[in-house]
């Protein structure tokens, strides 16, 4: 049997280097898995196909018996309408695993509509004219896409929206969930290894050893995970590590009728993710960016990953997420270095005070 | 469905979901399809994936217009005058099929010189009847020609086509038997292929839609000329030979009340574009719960029997030969009618139904006036209806003017509720809104109320019919708990003890009852009776006592069975087809072996018009069924909507009856011509060409012609339904309802349960910045919307999706978005939106206008109480509304202003 430390690879004494910070090529051997474990899973979501039915929140409450909760963490108990677009979920908790966002974009438009001839100017026989290349039709339909979906809502203020049919509109909707960190600081910090690291190489709470410290919740970039105000335990995303472990998927992914939510071995995704972020620039969609798949961020990239169409902190997401332990070496090497000045001072004084006069 | 029913022969949707990813443009209308329909909706992200462009167009802005290509705002109730913008645009431009629209529609048939459009009538149609609001529709018939008119009618259809016209069989509503079948006619009409002749269906369109100019489109629909112009460029060039476009549809259409002269308005245009009956193209009508479809291809209507045949008429149809008169003679599968309806009374009373006894045929109640939902509503006030059932109904919160259904539930002797949870309609007798003001109490209401629980789908056995009309069959997953039970126990069960009581009964008006066939075998501990054998019997059997693979099958002696006609062939070859589940990963995207569709398992209908008049595709991209010469029948990638080996060269010979008089050209099969009704000569009973009219309740007079509202539609007149006027400055925004992914319908499945009250907890309106501003209306706070009926409050949600629609003349429409899934139990409760609607429906479907009414919005709460009540009659006597104070459980003060068989004026 594999002996899985609960705590992070810079502690197992199996790292030689700092691995609380960068790239990791394989984060579960790093956890003290066997060389044959299974592959790293993970999440796409792609925000771009997401029509906000909200089927991965119910489907995670029901799979993982989660209350209903009032949006500020009371469980068993109705909120009030939020009055946030349709989020009346309002962030990830305790109670909610999957958050689905509702971002409503408005502004003005100097109706930068395409030119148009005379109706059927572009039959092929009005003008005794060849018939019209399908790159015509496309550049008007470019032009036309991307008044609404592209490039021109880029730059996005919502406050310079104004009346009339000159306005355009937006709405953007993500479900956010734990992204399940290559350096993931609630488990690096977890005293008593009620978090772990999976062999699927997904990030769970045991609930059975969690004493309720709290220092977990301080510890994510993401501010995901959280305690249950009447209980004191902390409750996250797993991923649906029981799902997994019989060969299912996770109950969000299944239950996504549009695929925005996809499920898979992390590389096949990352390459999915790829292909889907070059069509759309190709599409003109220039606004489209992946968060959390660059490996080389402050997390050492995600398990659950995202395709976005804004900037991420218009989804309520951090820009530049750190794992909250990166500088942990550092400071115990500073705090060594201010024990070793200490106790050379110490003795330098203890000695010097025995030195004869 | 009579929209497409009266356009193509069915009522049904005449593409599936699955083919949408097929489309090269999609446009959705009327519909919110990714709320309401999401799992469908992956196959229109599907579609664009491959680079469809999609369309959205709707007054709001919704979650399916987020991932749409183009959103287009037009104002609510203006889509007729939109698609009428886009067929002009199509003639003007000649970007109609032509080869398509020459061979497959009605497009070269000559019309009655008689018939006068609105055109030169300032909207209105020939023979209108002012008096009582209903069309003699002689004049829009087809030209009669020189010869046939008298010889190919029996002397019966001729009576029974006079009696058609009579108000009190109308008000029974033939329009809507067009299901499975189009509209009789008397005969194949005269054509003139060159579509030049003056009276040809085409010239007549032409002229129909000659002031549905863009500049009209812009200024009635509140939309930039460019944004039509970009829709028309998209739309026109994704249908030709090589492309199709679909439209997708729902209730956001029928809901009005001219909701089926919308679609009827959508077929035109798509069948100008050659868009029916080929891959990536058609209508796709959605049905909103899981087995609509089913409920009326196995009617719960009160006008229409199993397979659309419609419910016999007490005044018209006094024997079986006068019931199928009306197909005598008739070309298309119509002609078989007399067959269909022998299997049907053969299914239902057994041996009892003998050639001798006219199949039992006197066993049939028989309809004498309207007795649709809403109209019964008015009954039991006027105390004309002592019982009734309700069986996955909540009207006391889903249906419109819902204060005005829960009155009509107060006054009858008993009322049984089978639901899943303790609804509004089974409390309103000690709970509600009414027992607020003193208008209901337990003291005055007599109603006896059973409630009994309901088994859900995953607790019985049995068949959905979905949108795209597949059943399919599914398993009982678990036993119901304690005392729920399935409908077919509770049928079944009740039949038995009623015919266990009335079994020594020497009355005659017994034996119907006495001499059905009463006798499914039933299992378990719970005695719930075998679903496989209801559809079985459902499916037919021969005289051999085998299961029927086919409607043609069907014979007129009574020596077959069926319970309906268009399910015969679910249980072909002795297998329950629907319960098929054979993946298309393993089978091809049409998936014919999952489920099973009707008509004979065909998943896109008039499929023959996917190839050319002699057979071949289109073109290849578009290849879907064509002829094989070598084998001598149609065939490709679905089964042939048409008959196997009739031959494209077919032409019928002189004297041919039933689907021997259709041409191998005549792909609409159900149609007594075979073609697509650009024009309907009959079927619809607002006339034969769609006609923009503003909605009952529109705050803006009508562009098109001094004729403001459709002069056809039905008004249920009482204290307790006071309209609001057209333009009233009282009553100045317009209000749509509709539903959202988190609740369903009335909310009974919804409200009830944690995981999804807690999505969406409150009863809210969406109205826009400008209209809060306008009213002092403050993002989650509430606001009172006040009505001639009632007034109601409920949260307010500012957002820059709901806009204004400003129009040339400056004026602005402000419009309100208003979810109607509340009620007082729940959960998640709040003020019923439907009490703030009116009830005036549509002639032709008798659905109520629930897309649009008007109302007034001010902030904070409403009154509470008796107070409440002056409240909104001080709204009624400023805009000049008659008195909607009510009597004793909501009976009218003094005389009784209307009657039943009166009414519609």
């Amino acid at each position: 049997m594999t002996s899985i430390s609960s705590v992070s690879a810079a502690f197992t004494g199996r790292d030689p280097g700092n691995r609380l910070y960068g790239p990791v090529p394989d984060v579960t051997e790093q956890s003290g898995y066997e060389p044959e474990h299974p592959k790293r899973v993970g999440f796409f979501t792609d925000t771009s196909v997401c029509i906000g039915c909200k089927a991965c929140e119910v489907a995670c409450k029901e799979w993982n018996t989660l209350p209903m909760d009032d949006s500020h963490g009371v469980r068993d108990a109705l909120g009030d309408l939020s009055g946030m677009s349709y989020d009346n979920t309002g962030q990830l908790g305790a109670n909610s695993w999957r958050h689905v966002a509702f971002i409503e974009q408005s502004r003005a438009v100097d109706l930068p509509m395409p030119s148009f001839g005379r109706p059927g100017d572009d039959r092929p026989h009005a003008h005794g004219m060849p018939a019209p290349d399908t790159g015509d039709l496309n550049s008007t339909a470019t032009a036309q896409a991307s008044v609404l979906n592209a490039e021109a809502l880029s730059e996005f203020d919502p406050q310079t929206g104004q009346s009339g049919a000159d306005k355009q509109v937006r709405w953007l909707m993500s479900s956010d969930v734990c992204k399940h960190c290559t350096h993931a600081g609630c488990l690096d910090v977890c005293p008593t290894g009620a978090l772990f690291r999976t062999e699927f190489g997904t990030v769970v709470v045991q609930q059975d050893i969690c004493n309720g410290c709290g220092y977990c919740v301080a510890s994510c970039p993401y501010g995901v995970i959280d305690q249950r105000k009447d209980d004191g335990r902390v409750f996250k995303c797993t991923m649906c590590y029981d799902r997994l472990t019989d060969g299912l998927m996770p109950a969000c992914a299944t239950a996504c009728p549009t695929q925005s939510i996809q499920f898979g071995d992390l590389d096949e995704l990352q390459a999915r993710a790829d292909a889907r972020l070059a069509t759309l620039q190709d599409q003109g969609v220039e606004t489209a960016r992946l968060y959390g798949r660059d490996e080389s961020d402050g997390v050492g990239g995600v398990g659950a990953f995202f395709l976005l169409l804004d900037e991420p902190e218009v989804y309520g997401l951090p820009p530049d997420p750190i794992v909250t332990t990166r500088d942990l070496p550092a400071m115990w090497k500073a705090a060594g270095k201010a024990a070793l000045m200490m106790v050379g001072v110490a003795v330098t004084a203890i000695v010097g005070s025995r030195r004869p006069r | 469905m009579p929209g497409l029913g009266a356009s193509f022969g069915r009522g049904g949707a005449t593409n599936f979901l699955e083919d949408l990813a097929n489309s090269d443009c999609i446009v959705i209308e009327g519909s919110n399809m990714a709320e309401c329909h999401p799992v469908g909706f992956q196959w229109v992200g599907e579609a664009k994936a491959r680079g469809a462009k999609v369309i959205h167009i709707d007054p709001r802005f919704t979650r399916t217009s987020a991932i749409a290509d183009l959103h287009v705002p037009l104002r609510i109730g203006t889509d007729i005058a939109f698609l009428g913008g886009l067929i002009k645009y199509v003639l003007d431009n000649e970007l109609y099929f032509k080869d398509y629209v020459v061979a497959y529609t009605n497009a070269a048939a000559l019309v009655n010189d008689e018939f006068v459009d609105t055109e030169d009538l300032d909207g209105l149609f020939s023979g209108f009847d002012a008096e009582n609001n209903i069309y003699d529709e002689t004049s829009w018939s087809y030209d009669p020609g020189e010869q046939d008119a008298a010889t190919e009618q029996p002397a019966e259809a001729a009576e029974q086509e006079h009696e058609e016209d009579a108000p009190e069989v109308k008000a029974s509503d033939r329009g809507q038997a067009a299901g499975s079948g189009g509209p009789p006619i008397p005969s194949k009409p005269h054509r003139d292929e060159t579509l030049q002749h003056p009276r040809s269906v085409f010239q007549i369109l032409k002229r129909h839609f000659a002031r549905y100019t863009p500049e009209m489109v812009s200024e009635v629909c509140g939309i930039e000329p460019e944004v039509f112009e970009q829709v028309a460029q998209w739309v026109t060039s994704n249908s030709n030979r090589d492309r199709t476009t679909a439209w997708v549809y729902s209730v956001g259409w029928t809901q009005h009340s001219v909701g089926a002269q919308y679609i009827r308005t959508c077929s035109i245009l798509q069948t100008l574009l050659g868009n029916i009956g080929r891959p990536g193209g058609g209508i796709m009508a959605l049905r909103g719960h899981a087995s609509i479809q089913g409920s009326t291809d196995v009617p719960t209507l009160f006008n229409l029997l199993p397979g659309y045949l419609p419910m016999p008429h007490a005044d018209q149809h006094g024997t079986l030969d006068e019931y199928v008169a009306d197909a005598a003679g008739k070309a298309g599968f119509w002609g078989n009618k007399r067959a269909y309806m022998t299997s049907l009374l053969k299914a239902w009373w057994g041996e009892n139904a003998t050639a001798e006894n006219d199949f039992a045929f006197d066993y049939l109640p028989k309809i004498n006036g309207d007795h649709s939902s809403y109209q019964t509503i008015a009954d039991m006030i006027a105390g004309k209806v002592s019982g009734y059932f309700l069986v996955g109904e909540n009207p006391g919160v889903g249906h419109p003017n819902s204060r005005m259904n829960r009155f009509g539930l107060a006054n009858l002797d008993w009322l049984v509720v089978r639901d899943l949870q303790m609804i509004e309609s089974a409390t309103f007798w000690k709970e509600g809104p009414e027992h607020e003001t003193g208008e209901l109490s337990p003291d005055t209401v007599g109603t006896e109320v059973f409630f009994m629980p309901a088994a859900t789908h995953v607790e019985k056995e049995g068949t959905f019919t979905q949108t795209q009309r597949v059943l399919q069959w599914r398993h009982k997953a678990v036993e119901p708990p304690n005392d729920a039970r399935s409908d077919l126990w509770f049928f079944y069960h009740l039949g038995r003890i009623l015919r266990d009581r009335l079994k020594d009964s020497p009355d005659p008006r017994d034996r119907p009852l006495l001499d059905l066939t009463w006798d499914y075998p039933v299992e378990g501990e719970t005695q719930d009776p075998d679903a496989a054998a209801v559809l079985r019997e459902i499916n037919g059997f021969g005289p051999d006592g085998q299961l029927l693979n086919s409607y043609l099958q069907m014979k007129d002696d009574g020596s077959t069975s069926g319970g309906c006609w268009i399910y015969c062939g679910v249980y072909a070859d002795g297998v329950n087809q629907a319960a098929r589940r054979k993946p298309a990963k393993e089978q091809g995207a049409v998936a014919s072996e999952w489920g099973w569709a009707w008509p004979l398992n065909r998943r896109m209908l008039y499929n023959r018009a996917s190839a050319d008049p002699e057979g071949k595709p289109w073109s290849e991209r578009k290849a879907y069924v064509w002829w094989d010469e070598d084998a001598g029948e149609w065939t490709g990638k679905d089964v042939p909507d048409f008959e196997r080996n009739k031959r494209p060269d077919y032409e019928p010979p002189e004297g041919a009856k039933a689907q021997d008089a259709l041409a191998g050209t005549d792909p609409f099969v159900m149609q007594g011509d075979g073609k697509a009704w650009l024009y309907a000569p009959a079927g619809l009973v607002d006339g034969p060409l769609p006609t923009h009219y503003e909605p009952a309740e529109s705050v803006v007079e009508n562009a098109f012609y001094s004729q403001q509202a459709n002069p056809t539609m039905e008004h249920i007149e009482g204290p307790w339904n006071r309209e609001n006027p057209a333009q009233s400055e009282v009553f100045p925004f317009q209000v749509t309802t509709y539903r959202l992914t988190e609740h369903h319908t009335a909310g009974a499945m919804s409200r009830t349960l944690p995981y999804l009250s807690e999505l969406q907890p409150e009863f809210f309106v969406e109205v826009s910045p400008e209209l809060a501003r306008l009213r002092g209306l403050s993002n989650g706070e509430y606001a009172t919307l006040i009505s001639a009926r009632t007034a109601i409050e409920a949260k307010v949600l500012v957002t820059e999706r709901v806009r204004p629609i400003k129009l040339r003349n400056g004026t602005v429409v402000h419009q309100i978005g208003m979810p109607y899934h509340w009620s007082y139990a729940g959960i998640s409760t709040g003020d019923a939106a439907n009490d703030l609607l009116g009830i005036v429906l549509d002639s032709n479907t008798h659905i109520q206008e629930s897309k649009v009414s008007s109302c007034d919005i001010v902030p904070g709460r409403r009154p509470r109480g008796p107070e409440l009540l002056e409240y909104v009659e001080s709204y009624r006597r400023r805009a000049g509304v008659d008195s909607g104070r009510v009597t004793r459980n909501g009976g009218a003060p003094r005389v009784a202003p209307m009657d039943g068989q009166q009414e519609g004026s």
